[in-house]
């Protein structure tokens, strides 16, 4: 297999506008009786949808909540970049570019990138118009703030809910096509099967999670918006429904995966508790603006932050990264707390965690300043661990948090598979191994609104699609597929819940594929995580029907995805052996624990193809770095 | 810590349903009232039967998955915040704690604690949006919001669509939940072009979903995750009252200059 890019010639800056010239375009009569399929409500999927509605393709839309307002985008806090430089600070198009790229440690795309950087400014404006509540200044004009790894304020918010804000604006530009009929809005309906036909993506297979019937679902051409796989950990921040099975059983059909090891740890979540804790809740990086991270220097030091006078704390990221302090890449911030905590400086229960002082700027500025920034963040905190953050300094440790890696797609956003496309979080094209913070809301909707709606365009112009069925035979196979599994859950009646394998996956990769790999590490996973998937089909317990309403079903077929997944994880992170990004590698560091990248030999997307009972087979994309040169990544 | 739950149990929409009492042992102050719940559910499935139903998926208070009533209260005894939000700590030792569904006409159950909220959906799909085409947006600092109009619309666009105001209210009314979008909307210039089509279209879908009138008593206020404030459905109102006036005034075509000035 050949990994074509289809990256277009020519200057960067002209790529994207020259390319959209060059689309063949469909004309609006032929649009009328295009079905597309999309599968995903959040920020990509819910613009996707509601923009090829408008431009009068219908769209049947897919989601597993029961209502397309819920998916995890809503989740996001912080804000969304968009290089506007409407505080003048010396951003543009180029320097977003160019932070992405850098944050990205040198493993993405240059052309997707610049792109990104170039319709950032529209999504805002976009956004705007349709009526999302951005924090303004008393002069009227939106407001900004900086975030972590850059040095300019080109981040816009919603206060503490910018994710909610603007899936909400999605979510109401899907309700009106919905309204007008161009999109047939499916709630509580979960994709667990791709249907490929003569190559090409036809259709999905369906279970309505009410009745549990399984249904054939046809179309001209397949987007996958669902998401990214954080919680094969089992404790990460995503929510509990967010889940790898559609890209996992697409990927068994024949999209090849790229740099799944690539996995971003979010260095400001709560730490874990207990061990029937379901899920680290995150705490928005904007606070790391205000707040600074520090440890004891006295290893094992057990005295109340407050009794511990300011010349024996170590403000270790001021320490390590005097030019970008508290505002460090997330990778990076992520592994300076994991250090200091192996270091025995760790706070809280079991010494995992360190804090987050907010004591400087409420001196500074007062408590009213910070109230009005972060309130709902110092509120949820409050209840979560029962402690005033206003009077006793929080405490952070790193958790799972959102997934580089993900289905490979060209510069059309196209998967392997001609007529399946993948956007937002599920693909892996613009984030290389390090996304920046409010990156993800900004992808998520240049995909959505701006990107995948010229480039399916051209797909359907010109890709000869002859009329399919649900009574094709690789529309019954793939249904078979389907009731084969639900059946084989169901009928295991064994000892042990879908959860306690879950948990027990989850904690392997953190030990082994987590925060920083090693090749021993790795190898042991690898040898377990099959003997573990083993005892999951003989020993599983699924209590109830296929025929219902059976949510400890649903969870199972996404615990029996992971248990497959874990693997290719691992795969990809033994076979990458540099340290870029998020992807640590222990053998390769310099003397101060820095990481080492290695440009000859890894600058490259690793993409997996699927191969039944065998090791996926290794594909390689070449990175072709012309217009910006890679360097060492440094904060320093 | 060790509790005693009642937990209303109904195997699917047409049969009777009925409390059923569980023990929950061994139960940490810091789990949340959902993990309590998840470790009952394990002991369940652990015997091979069926675990309670009940939603959830963030469990950050932001989805508006969650959707309990805890001990008669929609979300649980304390002041905005949702059922996911809610800490073990917050209960006595030995306590009996009562969980329900959220109970409306407008909200068929599904299955135990689950229930359908579409109605919810219908009403947005009705008008609570901007009919806006993707591209061509003019830039975001053309139209100036001031600050304060910005927060408050904020503050109204802040809902999460849980539905415990409906759950919460006597009537079963959804006037907050549409209150919050028909304020978020007409408080900002780029939702003011529909404002009179957008108010009398929700309202009616409201209406035609089962959901009943608003009774003045501001339970729902009183539940709200989010803290929205019952000003809003004056404001609601006054946007309600304002449309017939539009309406029934002289010709409220779209050449007319004056058709948004009132």
């Amino acid at each position: 297999m050949k990994l074509d890019p289809k990256i277009p010639a020519g200057p960067l800056e002209t790529k994207w506008d020259r390319h959209r010239f060059s689309e063949k375009l469909v004309s609006p009569n032929n649009k009328r009786r295009i079905t597309v399929i999309v599968v995903g409500t959040g920020l990509a999927g819910a613009s996707a949808a509601s923009t090829l509605g408008q431009l009068g393709y219908q769209v049947e839309c897919f989601c597993f909540q029961d209502s397309p307002r819920r998916a995890h985008s809503i989740a996001a806090q912080g804000g969304i970049n968009a290089a506007k430089n409407y505080q003048d600070d010396g951003d543009s198009v180029a320097r977003l570019f160019y932070d992405t790229i850098k944050g990205g440690d040198f493993r993405s795309r240059e052309a997707n990138v610049y792109r990104l950087a170039q319709v950032s400014a529209q999504i805002i404006d976009q956004c705007v118009a349709l009526g999302v509540p951005f924090a303004r200044e008393y002069g009227g004009q939106l407001a900004n703030r900086s975030f972590g790894g850059v040095q300019v304020s080109r981040t816009f918010y919603c206060r503490g809910q910018t994710g909610q804000q603007l899936l909400l604006g999605a979510y109401s530009a899907l309700c009106w096509q919905i309204e007008r009929g161009q999109v047939t809005m499916h709630p509580r309906t979960e994709m667990l099967d791709l249907i490929v036909i003569d190559g090409q993506a036809r259709g999905i297979v369906v279970r309505d999670l009410v009745t549990g019937r399984v249904s054939i679902q046809t179309a001209h051409a397949v987007v996958l918006a669902t998401g990214g796989y954080s919680n094969v950990y089992y404790l990460s921040t995503n929510a509990s429904g967010s889940n790898v099975t559609a890209t996992y059983r697409t990927w068994k059909q024949g999209a090849v995966f790229a740099n799944p090891c690539f996995m971003q740890i979010h260095p400001t979540a709560i730490p874990p508790g207990d061990e029937h804790q379901a899920k680290l809740t995150l705490m928005s990086e904007s606070l790391r603006n205000d707040g600074r991270l520090w440890v004891p220097k006295m290893a094992v030091d057990h005295r109340p932050p407050g009794d511990i006078p300011a010349e024996e704390r170590d403000y270790f990221l001021e320490r390590r990264y005097p030019r970008f302090g508290n505002l460090a890449p997330r990778d990076i911030a992520s592994r300076a707390v994991k250090t200091v905590c192996d270091e025995g400086h760790g706070v809280g229960p079991g010494g995992q965690g360190v804090y987050l002082d907010f004591a400087d700027v409420i001196e500074r500025q007062g408590q009213d300043v910070v109230h009005e920034r972060y309130g709902n963040l110092f509120d949820m905190y409050n209840r979560i661990t029962g402690e005033d953050a206003y009077r006793v300094p929080m405490r952070i440790y790193p958790a799972p948090h959102y997934t580089m890696g993900g289905l490979w797609v060209d510069y059309n956003l196209m998967s392997t598979i001609p007529g399946l496309f993948v956007i937002g979080e599920a693909n892996f094209a613009d984030h290389g191994a390090n996304r920046l913070g409010a990156s993800s809301l900004m992808q998520g909707l240049a995909d959505g609104y701006f990107i995948l709606p010229y480039t399916i365009g051209h797909y359907l112009a010109t890709a000869k699609l002859l009329p399919v069925g649900e009574d094709h035979k690789e529309s019954r196979a793939a249904l078979q597929r389907v009731t084969g599994r639900i059946s084989r859950l169901l009928n295991a009646k064994g000892r042990r819940t879908a959860a306690s394998f879950h948990r027990e996956v989850g904690k392997f990769l953190w030990d082994h594929c987590g925060m920083s790999r090693n090749k021993a590490g790795l190898e042991l996973a690898l040898r377990s995580i099959p003997a573990l998937r083993e005892e999951f089909w003989r020993n599983v317990v699924v209590p109830g029907s296929g025929e219902a309403f059976n949510q400890e079903l649903e969870y199972a077929g996404r615990v029996a995805d992971y248990l497959e997944f874990a693997e290719l994880l691992c795969h990809d992170a033994l076979h990458r052996e540099e340290s870029c990004g998020a992807h640590f590698r222990e053998e390769h560091q310099t003397t101060d624990g820095e990481p080492m990248r290695d440009d000859t030999c890894f600058a490259h997307v690793a993409a997996w193809e699927y191969r039944e009972h065998a090791v996926p087979i290794l594909h390689k994309e070449p990175l072709a770095f012309e217009f910006v040169q890679p360097t060492t990544r440094s904060y320093q | 810590m060790n509790f005693t739950l009642k937990i209303w149990r109904q195997k699917s929409p047409d049969e009777k349903g009925r409390f059923v009492t569980y023990e929950a042992h061994d139960v940490g102050s810091g789990m949340s009232f959902l993990e309590m719940l998840d470790g009952v559910n394990q002991g369940l499935i652990a015997k091979d039967e069926e675990p309670v139903a009940f939603e959830q998926d963030c469990r950050e208070g932001i989805c508006g998955s969650c959707s309990l009533v805890i001990n008669g209260i929609p979300h649980g005894p304390d002041r905005g915040m949702s059922t996911c939000q809610l800490y073990m700590r917050r209960f006595p030792d030995g306590a009996v704690i009562t969980i329900e569904p959220w109970r409306a006409r407008a909200f068929p159950i599904i299955k135990d604690l689950v229930v359908d909220r579409r109605a919810l959906d219908r009403v947005m799909q009705a008008g609570g949006y901007v009919s806006v085409n993707t591209g061509g947006a003019v830039d975001g600092n053309v139209l100036l919001i001031e600050k304060d109009q910005a927060e408050t619309a904020m503050d109204a666009a802040s809902c999460i669509g849980c539905g415990a105001c409906v759950a919460a209210c006597k009537n079963a009314s959804a006037m907050l939940f549409v209150a919050a979008k028909v304020s978020h909307l007409a408080l900002l210039p780029q939702g003011k072009p529909e404002r009179t089509r957008r108010v009398k279209a929700m309202l009616d879908a409201m209406d035609r979903e089962g959901f009943g009138s608003c009774g003045n008593q501001y339970e729902c206020e009183a539940v709200c995750p989010k803290r929205i404030s019952v000003r809003f459905i004056a404001t609601l109102n006054r946007e309600y009252l304002r449309a017939g006036v539009v309406e029934s005034g002289l010709p409220a075509e779209p050449e007319s200059p004056h058709a948004e000035s009132a």
